[in-house]
């Protein structure tokens, strides 16, 4: 009872969240209304029981997405274009109802929430939660699902990222790159003068990195995996860059290391598939990794998390990094 | 004993929620950014304390205890963190910290609207 009130309660904000973004002319808070919306969202998840879609939901976006569209802005306006003219708001308007109907008919058909004789669970999911244990051999279903039931999936989705990646360097690139190492100017130089964000921010920069490392290697056992941590160890990174402006985290990290990072990651997945076809199995098929079927698969499990963690984290710094680098105009 | 525990971890977690009904309301009715600002965030940071210890009270002695002690610990660095950022990014923006000037304004751009 309790849990459905306050899921009424947080879809309620969400509605409410979400007009608020509609409405606001000011980019700046619609960025931050944004980051409220994610959080909301992963809390609904987390109340669902879905724990891996909200640490990725309150990582990625709450976080990182947060960042990024702070980088755009500072290279574009803050605030919005003046509204189209009332036809167009009209036509919109038809738009948004119709699909809306649509949408609400839809739910009609839809089964009760959490309903156990609803088709999708009914289809291969029993499957998986019965074979896991024994196929797999680790508590977290979820893992195994997109490790290595639907490792193709997985790897479309590292590709993805890493493509995305790419097409946003190239998009951000185009204007050309501005030298920052010839000029030592105030942005570059972060937050050194305040002393209290930056001696808290060295506190915790360790400790956000380590979090992202525990939920990389323990996805197997609860919440957790590649993207999430990609995206946490990014995310500690970033306040890095932050604290100390965006040359030393350069330093520390350079652009070509993080391009090796996106390819790299994503060649270690195709390649443990790959490995899997030499040793005489099926492209990622883990079982033929190891003399035991089942430790084959957790390593291969292992490998393929490392390589999405990888891309990600990455991904995620690359295009940081090529929108701080970017001369607003 | 298990009344008694129950009891003050009520009592933590209900002043806790207290706490953040005073902080919500002097955020929402105090004169400017600073004012609203100390009524948000001392409140919060004494809340979370609050609540914090009173569902550890309710955990007892398990591992779920040690990982509310981290949180607690993250949120007592960083609560105060990022409300010195706050105020420091308003301060850059122009905004002075003086309550008459700040109601001159306030009626300024009401006014105005």
């Amino acid at each position: 009872m309790i849990v459905v009130v306050f899921g009424v309660f947080l879809l309620t904000m969400l509605v409410v969240t979400a007009v608020a973004v509609v409405r606001t002319e000011n980019l700046f808070v619609a960025v931050m209304l944004m980051s409220i919306f994610s959080l909301l969202m992963a809390a609904n998840f987390f109340i669902l029981d879905a724990a891996d879609v909200a640490l990725t939901e309150a990582a990625i976006g709450a976080g990182i997405t947060t960042v990024i569209f702070l980088g755009a802005l500072a290279l574009t306006a803050q605030s919005e274009q003046a509204a189209v003219s009332p036809k167009g708001r009209f036509a919109a308007l038809a738009v948004v109802t119709v699909l809306a109907m649509v949408m609400i008919w839809a739910t009609f058909d839809k089964p009760r929430l959490g309903d156990p004789d609803a088709p999708v669970h009914q289809h291969v999911a029993p499957w998986y939660l019965e074979q896991t244990p024994e196929l797999i051999g680790i508590p977290n279903v979820v893992t195994a699902v997109l490790g290595t039931f639907r490792g193709y999936d997985t790897l479309g989705e590292v590709f993805v990222v890493f493509a995305a990646c790419i097409g946003v360097l190239f998009v951000l690139s185009a204007g050309g790159i501005r030298d920052r190492s010839k000029e030592a100017d105030a942005e570059s130089i972060g937050l050194k003068h305040h002393l209290i964000p930056k001696v808290v921010g060295r506190l915790l920069v360790p400790f956000i990195v380590l979090f992202g490392l525990y939920v990389q290697f323990h996805g197997e056992y609860g919440p957790g995996g590649g993207f999430q941590a990609g995206a946490i160890i990014a995310t500690g990174v970033i306040l890095y860059a932050l604290l100390e402006g965006e040359t030393n985290a350069l330093r520390a990290l350079p652009r070509r290391v993080l391009l090796g990072m996106v390819v790299g990651g994503a060649l270690l997945y195709t390649l443990v598939g790959v490995a899997g076809i030499l040793l005489g199995g099926n492209f990622l098929d883990y079982s033929v990794l190891a003399s035991n079927p089942v430790v084959g698969q957790q390593i291969g499990i292992i490998l393929i998390e490392a390589g999405v963690g990888i891309t990600v984290c990455g991904s995620l710094l690359s295009i940081f990094h090529a929108f701080a680098a970017r001369e607003a105009s | 004993m298990e009344t008694a525990l129950d009891i003050l971890s009520w009592i933590l977690m209900t002043s806790g929620g207290l706490f953040v009904l005073i902080g919500g309301i002097g955020a929402l009715r105090l004169p400017n950014i600073y004012t609203r600002m100390h009524a948000a965030s001392l409140t919060d940071t004494m809340a979370s304390i609050l609540v914090l210890s009173g569902i550890m009270l309710q955990a007892g002695l398990s591992l779920a205890t040690i990982k509310l002690l981290a949180i607690l610990v993250f949120l007592l660095l960083t609560g105060p963190t990022a409300s010195y950022a706050i105020a420091n990014a308003a301060l850059l923006s122009g905004m002075r910290p003086d309550a008459k000037e700040a109601k001159a304004d306030n009626t300024k751009t009401e006014s105005q609207a």
